[in-house]
């Protein structure tokens, strides 16, 4: 798994590495337009991170030079400019997702995750981890070849933790991927814990090999047992 | 008091004062002329008796006025006696007039045949309380007829002068900082109005690019700390994933965490509002009102659950507006919210969707709060530090783009009311 990350603030482009690289992905680097243009046009990748305001040029030419070449990777907008325009540009362009800054490194991982899975063609496009099995296509969750029904928020709170297992997710971060940001004001993120309690006792119930720890009032971790 | 009625006021009293002196003046100067035509007549006729009473003696026995206006006696002289003529004014009775009126007298002395002679002519004088009478009642014509002209002039000339000076007034008056609006210039040949608004536009201009300067300010400021959180939150995050930490450390992680999240909410929230101020939500679509309070009541439902509140939804009505989905989402949750975060435990939250308004109500603290400050940037009602004081700030500016109504209003409940047109 090849990913291109394309950033011009080092310590920004060190943190995304360092933590991809813990997935046991390729990590490739490029601090500017120019470095990332050759790269594009040597390699292929599963999945590019693109910041669109580069020192020398813009990153949603880099986004049109892929498609120009016919490549097909998976691109993600990460922009500080959070701003529509640029959002629509960068989709209308081709990109699949777009990650305003700042973002949870949680997030960041969901993201590229959704992104692989949505390109592997091999037809496998099952996630499987321990006795779980799910299908993103139905969001159907089978537990020891059972059907084990979830609700909305449950299914994604399942999800993203599995996008971030054996890591400390926290509330926040669970909160703003599965409740929205609209909820972000909300005193406390404490009122997760009742979809947590309710799914924790479905795989429980199901006899699932994973199960969702908290850790110390901050987050919760997905530990595979 | 407009200015013209104004300078009409004072005007009005100089004039007073000047026709008054001016009244006094005239009135002695007129009657300075009647005396003294009336003293020429009376010596020419005293000279053209003395001429017939040469021809004709029988007329110095005419001793009564009677159909004469003269009597002539005879005196006798000595050194004391003058023998100047002498006017003056005395009282006589008149026929016709039926009473007492002023008349001019002359007396004199001539000489006939060696004896002397006493004459005296009279004449009928100005009744001087008739004259003062009629004199004020012209003045007072005179005096309204100039207050009349001036008013007249003030409401024609004046106005058409001072036209630039209104004008401008009244630009000022619509005049918003925030409005790419600026004010123009009334063409005018008057150079004082050309200095105003010459001075006007110099200063509304500073004043509008001191104020997009400072937006441009806060936008660039909340720009530039995106990254620097960024690197600052995933820094910590990795440290957390690392799951090298003992719990209190990553406790004390997980609360700088919390602060820089706080931050960053602030940062977005003034980003929001420049966005918002700046008109970069262009995109409108017609939207259900209806649908999008129970997409959000179901997305704060936990939150709710959590806090031992209920939202109850009752909507006798379809409502739909107009605006951009987003901007639409985030004024209406930032209501739910309050509503949910400031709310009693226990109780419910009520949304009210009626005919052109959804009003949101919650219970809470038994007293209302403070309207003039509620939709004020960083104003807290309470002191909850989590809270970023920009929540109601953004709706209202949200509900003001799309030329919504706000309302709050306190009746034992807290009620938040958006009027849609």
């Amino acid at each position: 798994m090849k990913i291109l990350i394309i950033e011009d603030e080092p310590e920004m482009l060190e943190n995304m590495r360092q933590t991809l690289e813990r997935e046991y992905y390729t990590v490739e680097t490029a601090s500017d337009y120019k470095k990332a243009s050759t790269k594009i046009g040597v390699y292929d990748y599963d999945c590019v991170l693109l910041d669109i305001t580069l020192p020398d040029g813009n990153g949603l030419e880099l986004l049109k030079q892929l498609k120009q070449l016919g490549k097909d990777d998976g691109v993600i907008i990460v922009s500080a400019k959070d701003s529509l325009d640029d959002r629509i540009k960068g989709l209308n362009l081709g990109a699949d997702d777009y990650l305003p800054k700042p973002f949870h490194m949680a997030e960041l991982h969901a993201r590229v995750k959704a992104i692989v899975r949505r390109r592997s063609f091999d037809g496998n496009k099952l996630i499987e981890i321990g006795n779980v099995s799910i299908n993103p296509e139905n969001r159907s969750v089978h537990i020891n070849d059972k059907e084990v029904t979830l609700n909305r928020k449950e299914y994604d709170v399942l999800l993203y933790m599995i996008s971030n297992k054996t890591r400390l997710v926290t509330k926040t971060a669970l909160a703003e991927h599965v409740w929205g940001d609209h909820i972000d004001q909300a005193d406390s993120f404490d009122f997760i814990y009742s979809q947590i309690k309710n799914l924790r006792k479905k795989l429980t119930d199901a006899t699932a090999t994973i199960e969702i720890e908290a850790v110390y009032g901050v987050g919760y971790k997905l530990q595979v047992v | 008091m407009k200015l013209l009625n104004h300078s009409t006021k004072y005007f009005a009293l100089l004039l007073i004062v000047l026709i008054s002196i001016w009244a006094v003046i005239f009135y002695f100067a007129m009657l300075d002329e009647v005396y003294d035509s009336l003293d020429d007549g009376l010596e020419n006729q005293k000279e053209l008796i003395i001429r017939a009473v040469k021809v004709d003696p029988d007329l110095l026995h005419d001793n009564e006025f009677g159909v004469n206006n003269y009597t002539i006696k005879r005196t006798e002289i000595d050194s004391h006696t003058k023998l100047k003529d002498s006017y003056r004014d005395t009282l006589m009775y008149m026929q016709n007039e039926d009473e007492y009126e002023p008349i001019r007298i002359l007396e004199s002395i001539f000489e006939q045949d060696g004896n002397h002679y006493k004459i005296k002519l009279i004449t009928s004088m100005v009744e001087e309380d008739d004259q003062i009478e009629n004199l004020f009642k012209y003045l007072v014509g005179l005096y309204l007829l100039l207050i009349l002209s001036i008013v007249v002039l003030n409401n024609l000339v004046m106005k058409k002068v001072w036209k630039p000076f209104y004008t401008l007034i009244d630009r000022l008056k619509g005049f918003r900082i925030e409005k790419d609006d600026p004010i123009k210039q009334e063409p005018t040949d008057i150079v004082e109005f050309k200095l105003l608004n010459e001075s006007v536009e110099r200063l509304t201009e500073k004043s509008r690019d001191s104020y997009i300067a400072q937006k441009e300010f806060i936008e660039n400021a909340a720009h530039e700390l995106q990254t620097p959180l960024a690197i600052a939150i995933n820094k910590l995050e990795l440290l957390l994933e690392k799951n090298e930490l003992s719990g209190l450390q990553t406790q004390e992680i997980g609360a700088v965490l919390d602060n820089l999240t706080r931050l960053t909410r602030l940062n977005k929230s003034l980003l929001l509002l420049s966005k918002i101020d700046n008109k970069q939500y262009l995109e409108e679509e017609r939207l259900n009102v209806n649908t999008l309070v129970d997409s959000i009541t179901n997305d704060f439902a936990d939150f709710a659950e959590h806090r031992d509140m209920r939202i109850n939804v009752n909507s006798s009505a379809a409502v739909s507006c107009m605006m951009n989905k987003d901007l639409a989402i985030i004024m209406i949750s930032n209501f739910v919210k309050n509503a949910i975060l400031h709310g009693e435990t226990g109780k419910t939250v009520d949304i009210c969707i009626e005919e052109h308004s959804v009003t949101i109500k919650n219970h809470g603290t038994n007293s209302a709060l403070n309207s003039d400050n509620l939709f004020k940037r960083f104003k807290k009602s309470s002191a909850d530090s989590r809270s970023t004081g920009l929540g109601l700030a953004i709706s209202k500016a949200i509900a003001d783009k799309y030329h919504l109504q706000l309302q709050y209003s306190f009746e034992g409940q807290h009620m938040f009311t958006l009027i849609f047109p």
